[in-house]
């Protein structure tokens, strides 16, 4: 099947004014008639119920830790992006989109992308209204930063902790609508499973985390901002609740799941030191501005302290490979790069698994107090961790998964291909492309919560009948039964390993056969394992406890299951890709330099997969991309 | 950095089935771990030996493991997040205990945040207090530009240092009196000097400190242990803040 992604067409600049002015409009007093369960309350849900039951609809919200203060975008550092043009250094929405187009390495609907660049400006207004501190400078005026992948200071930033404090805006302005009656939370839920009456979109099916009951909740429409799926991998820089599991449950009645195979590896986290390792530590990328990256010449010195290897002896790799962009070189090289040194033996550090970065020049010309002013909250939080002291020694890095660029397939009303059914947030596909640049992702979910949704919703909402399904309706009960019956068959298994375990072994194939370079030979071999740790999982974990009561084994049982599912699609999604762009990297399509070498002839498109059945293929349906604003290139960063 | 030296420790932990369930102390063996596990890996490896000796496993929230989601929540030894200076359980490690210690773990206790299961506590409490006012009333959209106000460096410095609360509970589990002054006033002092805030200062911080006492939080007598747990290092001074604030609302 070909498929529409529905954008607007005439000139880029009018498209979303246009598009909103041809939505239909949801009559004020019959708002409230429509209920909208909204699952997920981070950026992009949080921002999305604060701002549908503010415009008068019934909304139902769901989150699965014990506030929604808590989601994941509440551990974003960097900033986030807008087009403000502040520092009046040649920012413009067409710049913002450009860059973003051309970082997601022209894998991007070029109407979605228009619009998040658009509204990026009434991001922050929003914001600064709700009292996020962003940073300031001493005249009182807001301060930007510049991020990778642009030559203008466009980054708004509140200290190292730009996620929290939009977070925590977001959840002012969801606590308010709490208050006011028009938002229901609630919290410690699962979403397990999607209900689809008559093909389209009508409910969820939940666990109760505390007292394990399975609850199902009826709606007009169900928005999905469940978050990214780099847990897949097991070690990543997500929260460990991440889970594929919402998704997952929409996509197996229905909505296609899009370029699972578009994730994010971070050049700069701090390295596993063991085995019992639970998940990975971001360090801002910022580090690389002041930092040089080497590892030993020699294999015999990977042993060595860092200040016994002389400079001669130590190779500085980027700036050797890269000499025009050195260690700043984009997300995808360096962490390969990284990648390629340690898998020739001259890794450093535990399993040789880290290359260094060092200050050691750095301090010698600015002086350690600089370099304190600079990073000094980082260099903290790496003594935390690693108990080293990186003013003295070189800080040891390795990439780490990190973002999820892929999704559900939505059209440019971000509803999915199942009616009723809107994605937000990173849990859709739709902007970033095959790569996604820092400060980029907040911007997606704010846009999308405040100011696409809001909008969108309503056009499809004033071609339903509001509260035409009850939960009394047989496909409820038949979802609360599917539910129950699998959790049932995880606690009845009593098998002899744990579901970590599980989890750590299909991580591990993920991570070293699908992970940073891939290949059909390693891509084939993991379509081989996964099924087998499916099946062994199947008859051989042990889950403890009951299905009634608190259980985080159960928890991680379910979502263990579904990654090791979705572990084997987003595989085959890189397996047919037979091209390299942004974070798909296939060692057959490069560059003689080892640049990603795209292939636009025949894969310029979005690879929507349809789920079929474990043991059958998923269909693939394609919508072809189209650049009529910005012109297909080589993405080169030189 | 020394990779073969493992520790061997007495785990002392609250286990309690639910909220109805009286609860008691059981003793555990942690083996095998290492300077560089953190607190809670040295749980999940405790939990795996649990588990595979047909034993329940520990539950404790947990889920950023980064010091910023202010899901964990654990006293250790007695002290909210285990006393080391401006970190969260999450974020302690195991280099600060040594081989043959006895570690004693239990939930947070405080009236206001009743206890699910083991180490799991209810913090709704925290949500209902923002609910009551933690926010400005603008609109989604309709708002001015975000430079047409401008906010002085010091000013937006002082509504950062409150802002960056990350509402874990340890204050309230700290204080003598299990009061939330410290979370509550963090939000009170940030919006109350910040322009956008101001206009409902005072109906805030009567409605929050209101529900603050009707959530079952107890009052502030200025034991200030709620400080020294304070994973992010927030400052008393904000109760001072609220206090003058809520004086000023009162004779408004
Ligand atoms: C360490 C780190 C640093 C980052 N730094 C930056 C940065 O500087 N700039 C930037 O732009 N981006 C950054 N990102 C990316 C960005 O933070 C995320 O992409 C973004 O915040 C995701 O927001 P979201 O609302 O889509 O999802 P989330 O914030 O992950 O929210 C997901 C929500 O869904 C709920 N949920 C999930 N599954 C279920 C289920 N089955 N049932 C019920 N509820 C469920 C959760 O409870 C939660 O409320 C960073 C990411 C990480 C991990
Ligand atoms: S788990 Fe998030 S702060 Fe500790």
């Amino acid at each position: 099947m070909i498929l529409d992604g529905k954008c607007p067409t005439g000139p880029i600049e009018k498209s979303w004014d246009n598009h909103r002015f041809e939505l239909k409009l949801v009559n004020p007093a019959n708002k409230r008639k429509y209920t909208v369960i909204m699952v997920g309350t981070g950026l992009a849900g949080g921002a999305a119920a604060a701002s549908l039951g503010e415009l008068g609809y019934n909304v139902m919200a769901f989150c699965y830790q014990d506030s929604p203060r808590r989601a994941h975008s509440i551990a974003a550092q960097g900033g986030i992006n807008a087009a403000k043009n502040y520092p009046s250094d040649g920012d413009s929405i067409l710049r913002l989109m450009y860059d973003t187009i051309k970082g997601g390495d022209f894998r991007a609907r070029e109407a979605d992308v228009w619009r998040l660049s658009q509204v990026s400006n009434n991001i922050i207004d929003q914001c600064v209204a709700q009292g996020v501190p962003f940073n300031r400078d001493y005249a009182g005026y807001l301060d930007n930063r510049s991020f990778g992948g642009a030559q203008v200071s466009r980054t708004f930033y509140s200290r190292g902790q730009t996620g929290q404090q939009l977070l925590l805006g977001a959840y002012s302005a969801l606590s308010r609508q709490i208050k006011a009656g028009t938002v229901k939370m609630y919290t410690r839920r699962e979403m397990l499973d999607l209900v689809v009456v008559d093909g389209v979109a009508k409910g969820i099916t939940v666990r109760n985390m505390v007292t394990g009951e399975i609850e199902c909740y009826a709606a007009d429409a169900v928005c999905l901002a469940t978050g990214g799926y780099v847990n897949v991998f097991y070690l990543s820089t997500n929260a460990k609740g991440c889970s594929v599991t919402a998704n997952w449950a929409a996509a197996k009645k229905g909505a296609f799941f899009a370029n699972p195979c578009y994730t994010q590896i971070h050049p700069t986290c701090i390295p596993q030191a063991g085995e019992y390792q639970s998940k990975l530590t971001l360090m801002s990328e910022s580090l690389r501005n002041d930092g040089r990256i080497w590892v030993p010449k020699k294999k015999e010195d990977v042993g060595k302290r860092p200040d016994q290897i002389s400079d001669e002896d130590r190779d500085y790799y980027l700036e050797r490979k890269y000499p025009s962009y050195g260690n700043l070189a984009p997300r995808d090289i360096s962490s390969r790069s990284a990648k390629e040194q340690c898998d020739d033996g001259r890794g450093v550090g535990p399993g040789g698994r880290g290359v260094y970065l060092d200050y050691a020049d750095s301090i010698k010309r600015l002086g350690e107090n600089t370099i304190r002013e600079r990073y000094g909250n980082l260099f903290e939080m790496y003594e935390r961790i690693t108990d080293d002291n990186a003013y003295k020694t070189p800080m040891r890095i390795y990439p780490a998964p990190h973002y999820a660029m892929g999704g559900l397939w939505v059209d440019y009303n971000l509803m999915s291909n199942v009616p009723g059914l809107f994605v937000l947030g990173e849990a859709n596909f739709s902007v970033h492309g095959a790569n996604r640049l820092g400060a980029s992702a907040l911007m997606q979910g704010l846009a999308d919560g405040y100011f696409v949704i809001p909008y969108t919703i309503g056009g499809y909402l004033a071609t339903v009948k509001p509260g035409t399904v009850k939960v009394d309706h047989p496909e409820f009960k038949k979802s609360k039964e599917d539910v129950s019956a699998r959790n049932n068959k995880f606690l009845s298994i009593k098998g002899k390993r744990t579901v970590t375990e599980f989890h750590r072994e299909l991580g591990k194939i993920m991570w070293n056969n699908v992970g940073m370079a891939r290949s059909k030979e390693s891509l084939t071999e993991a379509l081989k394992v996964i099924p087998k740790i499916r099946e062994e999982f199947w008859q051989n974990v042990n889950v403890t406890g009951t299905g009634g009561e608190i259980n985080q084994q159960l928890e991680n049982a379910g979502r263990v299951a579904d990654f090791l599912e979705f572990g084997e699609l987003l595989t085959r999604d890189a397996l047919h890709r037979e091209e390299s762009c942004g974070g798909h990297f296939r060692v057959e399509h490069q560059m003689p330099d080892g640049e990603a070498k795209r292939n636009d002839a025949d894969f310029s498109y979005v690879g929507a997969w349809e789920f079929k059945g474990n043991d059958k293929e998923p269909e693939l349906h394609k919508e072809p991309l189209k650049f009529e604003t910005i012109h297909l290139a080589v993405r080169s960063y030189k | 950095m020394s990779d073969h030296k493992t520790m061997t420790l007495t785990l002392i932990v609250w286990r309690q089935k639910n909220a109805n369930d009286p609860g008691k102390f059981e003793t555990y063996t942690a083996k095998d771990i290492t300077e560089h596990h953190s607190f809670l890996e040295m749980l999940d490896c405790v939990n795996e030996d649990l588990i595979n000796s047909g034993k329940e496993p520990i539950v404790f929230d947990h889920d950023c493991r980064e010091g910023i989601c202010g899901m964990c929540s654990q006293v250790i030894n007695g002290v909210p997040h285990g006393g080391q200076e401006r970190t969260t359980v999450c974020q302690l490690h195991m280099r600060k205990f040594k081989d043959g210690d006895t570690i004693y773990i239990e939930p947070w206790r405080a009236k206001a945040f009743p206890i699910q299961k083991d180490l799991v506590v209810d913090r709704t409490a925290y949500d209902t207090i923002i609910q009551s006012g933690g926010y400005t009333s603008c609109h989604t959209g309709g708002v001015p530009d975000a430079n047409a106000t401008l906010i002085p460096k010091e000013v937006l410095d002082y509504a950062m240092d409150a802002a960056e609360c990350i509402g874990c509970g340890a204050c309230a589990a700290a204080c003598p009196n299990s009061s939330a002054m410290l979370f509550t006033s963090a939000k009170v002092a940030q919006l109350a000097v910040l322009p956008q805030g101001k206009p409902e200062a005072a109906a805030r911080v009567q409605a929050m400190l209101n529900t603050m006492q009707e959530c079952g939080f107890g009052n502030c007598s200025n034991h200030y242990e709620c400080q020294a747990a304070c994973p992010k290092g927030i400052n008393v001074k904000f109760i001072a803040k609220l206090n003058r604030e809520y004086l000023k609302a009162l004779f408004k």
